[in-house]
């Protein structure tokens, strides 16, 4: 040790750097962001605006412009009054057709794809590669080739132009992607945990309903919003698998933006238009921190 | 082999866990080859080997999550080859702990007694048991998430506990566990034993634990069991080559020369005369063993029957006692001795030791001579 006087701390840098508050870097990170968004969100603005006008108001041009008065008429003819073909009964009969196809088919294809999904991991079979290749291979054969065969086999079974029909055609697209979805958070699990619900005398049900699904949370809501956000959007299949009073939301939508009888009503479009948009959005909003769990999790967890 | 069949229940009296002919094969690969291995009722029997030498997968074999592809596998006088793993009376501790992580700590208890529809009442009162036994009655109503490493593994102990089995199955319980806590559980996992008396095989690569723990330590190489007997036996009399150098910290010493008339005749001549042979001894190439702890230094080492003199390299103090690297002849050669002695590299030291301590190994077959 040194007796001598010595200064505890010596000239330089000491503890944590300074950092300015707007750096130049940041600052052209914030404007990039900024442009970005503007880009994004002016058709949205531009949409929400021209709903909230009259038809007057719009012919004045302006479309950036505020409404000088607003008005929810074109909404609630969008909901209740627009005519579509004979129907003037507005999107509520597209939604409600929409809700109909939309929720047995998440129902449907998320509860046979987990269980796929798991028994694929942790039950493998003679041939169970060779089975979850086959189904990979279906999700990356185009539509297209699929449509015709599937009108015969609808209409053999007698569910063509139904709803049930529609429920039918989504849960089987939907099954190759969300069962590897499954597969693969399943995959991640700690196998001894398996090992663990055997030797406590579970079974096949037993050990998927007990004790991986409680832990399974994350993974299922990105299923269903995927599920929900992937045919809620569907347009083709609706359009082909269905009929007029079927038909589901986005096929009506269509049906009353291209409509050309009469003057186009921009405010009810615009309405319209937002109206079936917002289903998705909501859920992207409620689930919004599950689901960046959800997608993370597969990739994070040991 | 019809003539060797002989009941289970006269073949298997006493017997615990019996496993006979078992082979494992996945296609061209075969992990365990014609394994036997009996244990007794309430042994501990401690499974040791390097990563990848099948010990995993015999625990494995025998819990019934791996089907072997021959053999048999008899629990308390069963044939339970073909058992359901929870009808085998096993209950397994795994390494990560495996619980359930949206269950309590009561309902990962209880989990297997509800499945095996016991009664309310029943399961109520083996949890209180379980858990007064591994003191875990104030952690009951939390998730594992909300527990130490310490306490998961102790919660994933219960949950065989409760079970009332009669052979706990234990896979490298405290491998997940830092050196305090290993320490710590492994006494408790040994005072386990001594009250419950149940038979216990644990798998482990960790040759303190199975010193520790073993009534009888399995040392397994490729699938094969390389030596099956008493702790004490296993380090005094080591039956090959590998289990030689397996066990013991630090490892054994060898020395490579020939044996001509029990003499060891390498870079240093010993006697071989008081060494207890396994067969007559024939002469050949030999590896004569050492370990560094028989190997005396000062006063004791002028009264031993082998001396020799060395320059140390290298010292390794460790507090209790200290780790000095040389060389006799060719062959690297290390000695431990006591902590305190004051020794620096360079110096030149006279050691000794007895051959009746050593261990000498046929150099081509690596077996114990």
């Amino acid at each position: 040790m040194i007796d001598a006087p010595f200064p505890r701390t010596l000239s330089g840098p000491a503890g944590s750097r300074p950092r300015t508050r707007i750096a130049p870097k940041r600052l052209m990170i914030y404007a990039a962001l900024l442009i970005v968004s503007v880009y994004y969100l002016l058709p949205l603005w531009v949409m929400v605006m021209t709903s909230l006008k009259g038809m007057p108001e719009i012919r004045m041009g302006n479309i950036f412009a505020p409404p000088v008065e607003i008005t929810f008429e074109p909404w609630v003819k969008a909901w209740s009054s627009a005519c579509t073909g004979l129907n003037c009964d507005g999107l509520s009969r597209g939604f409600w057709n929409s809700v109909m196809i939309v929720v047995p088919s998440v129902v449907i294809s998320i509860a046979v794809a987990s269980v796929n999904g798991y028994a694929l991991v942790n039950w493998k079979f003679r041939g169970s590669e060779v089975f979850f290749t086959i189904l990979l291979f279906g999700a990356f054969i185009p539509y297209q080739v699929m449509i015709y065969p599937l009108v015969i086999i609808l209409r053999e079974l007698g569910l063509m132009g139904s709803v049930w029909g529609l429920v039918l055609v989504h849960t089987i697209f939907g099954m190759p992607i969300i069962t590897l979805l499954f597969r693969n958070y399943f995959a991640s699990l700690p196998e001894e945990l398996f090992k663990a619900a055997r030797v406590d005398g579970a079974g096949f049900w037993g050990i998927f309903l007990r004790v991986l699904v409680p832990m399974s949370l994350p993974i299922f809501t990105v299923a269903v919003i995927l599920q929900i956000t992937g045919i809620w959007n569907d347009f083709l299949f609706g359009v082909i698998y269905t009929k007029p009073d079927t038909y589901p939301m986005t096929v009506q939508l269509n049906n009353i933006v291209n409509s050309v009888q009469g003057v186009k009503e921009y405010n009810v479009n615009m309405a319209a238009t937002l109206l079936t948009g917002l289903v998705p959005l909501s859920i992207y909003l409620i689930s919004g921190k599950l689901f960046v769990r959800g997608i993370a999790a597969g990739a994070v967890k040991g | 082999m019809l003539d060797q069949t002989h009941t289970p229940a006269a073949a298997l009296a006493g017997l615990s866990v019996s496993i006979r002919d078992l082979t494992l094969s996945f296609g061209s690969v075969t992990v365990l080859k014609d394994l036997n291995l009996d244990i007794g009722n309430g042994e501990f029997l401690v499974l040791l080997g390097a990563s990848g030498c099948g010990k995993s997968t015999l625990l494995n074999c025998i819990a019934g999550l791996i089907e072997p592809t021959g053999g048999q596998i008899f629990i308390s006088g069963q044939n339970v080859t073909w058992a359901e793993p929870s009808a085998r009376g096993i209950g397994m501790v795994f390494q990560s702990y495996a619980l359930y992580p949206q269950m309590t700590v009561e309902g990962n208890l209880s989990f297997g007694l509800r499945n095996a529809g016991v009664a309310r009442d029943e399961i109520a009162r083996r949890v209180a048991r379980a858990a007064e036994i591994l003191q875990l009655q104030p952690l009951l109503k939390r998730k594992p998430a909300a527990l130490s490493g310490g306490q998961r593994q102790r919660v994933a102990i219960g949950r065989a506990l409760v079970r009332d089995v009669d052979v706990f199955l234990f896979d490298e319980p405290l491998s997940n566990l830092d050196a305090k806590l290993r320490a710590e559980l492994r006494v408790e996992i040994k005072r386990l034993h001594q009250n419950l008396k149940n038979t216990m095989i644990y798998v482990t690569h960790d040759q303190i634990e199975a010193m520790t723990l073993a009534d009888r330590i399995a040392i397994m190489k490729g699938g094969i069991v390389q030596q099956l007997a008493a702790p004490l036996e296993i380090y005094n009399r080591p039956a090959n080559l590998y289990v030689a150098g397996f066990i013991g910290s630090p490892p054994m010493n060898f020395l490579k020369g020939r044996l001509e008339n029990r003499l060891f005749k390498g870079a240093i001549t010993v006697p071989m005369a008081d060494y207890d042979f396994t067969t007559a001894p024939t002469d050949g190439e030999v590896v004569f063993g050492i370990r560094p702890e028989h190997v005396a230094l000062g006063a004791a080492a002028e009264t031993s029957p082998i001396r020799t003199e060395i320059t140390v390299e290298v010292i390794e103090p460790m507090g209790a006692d200290t780790l000095i690297w040389t060389a006799i002849g060719t062959d690297p050669f290390r000695i431990r001795i006591d902590g305190q002695t004051r020794i620096a590299p360079g110096d030149r030291l006279t050691i000794g030791f007895d051959p009746a301590c050593a261990s000498l190994f046929d150099a081509k077959t690596e077996n114990r001579l």
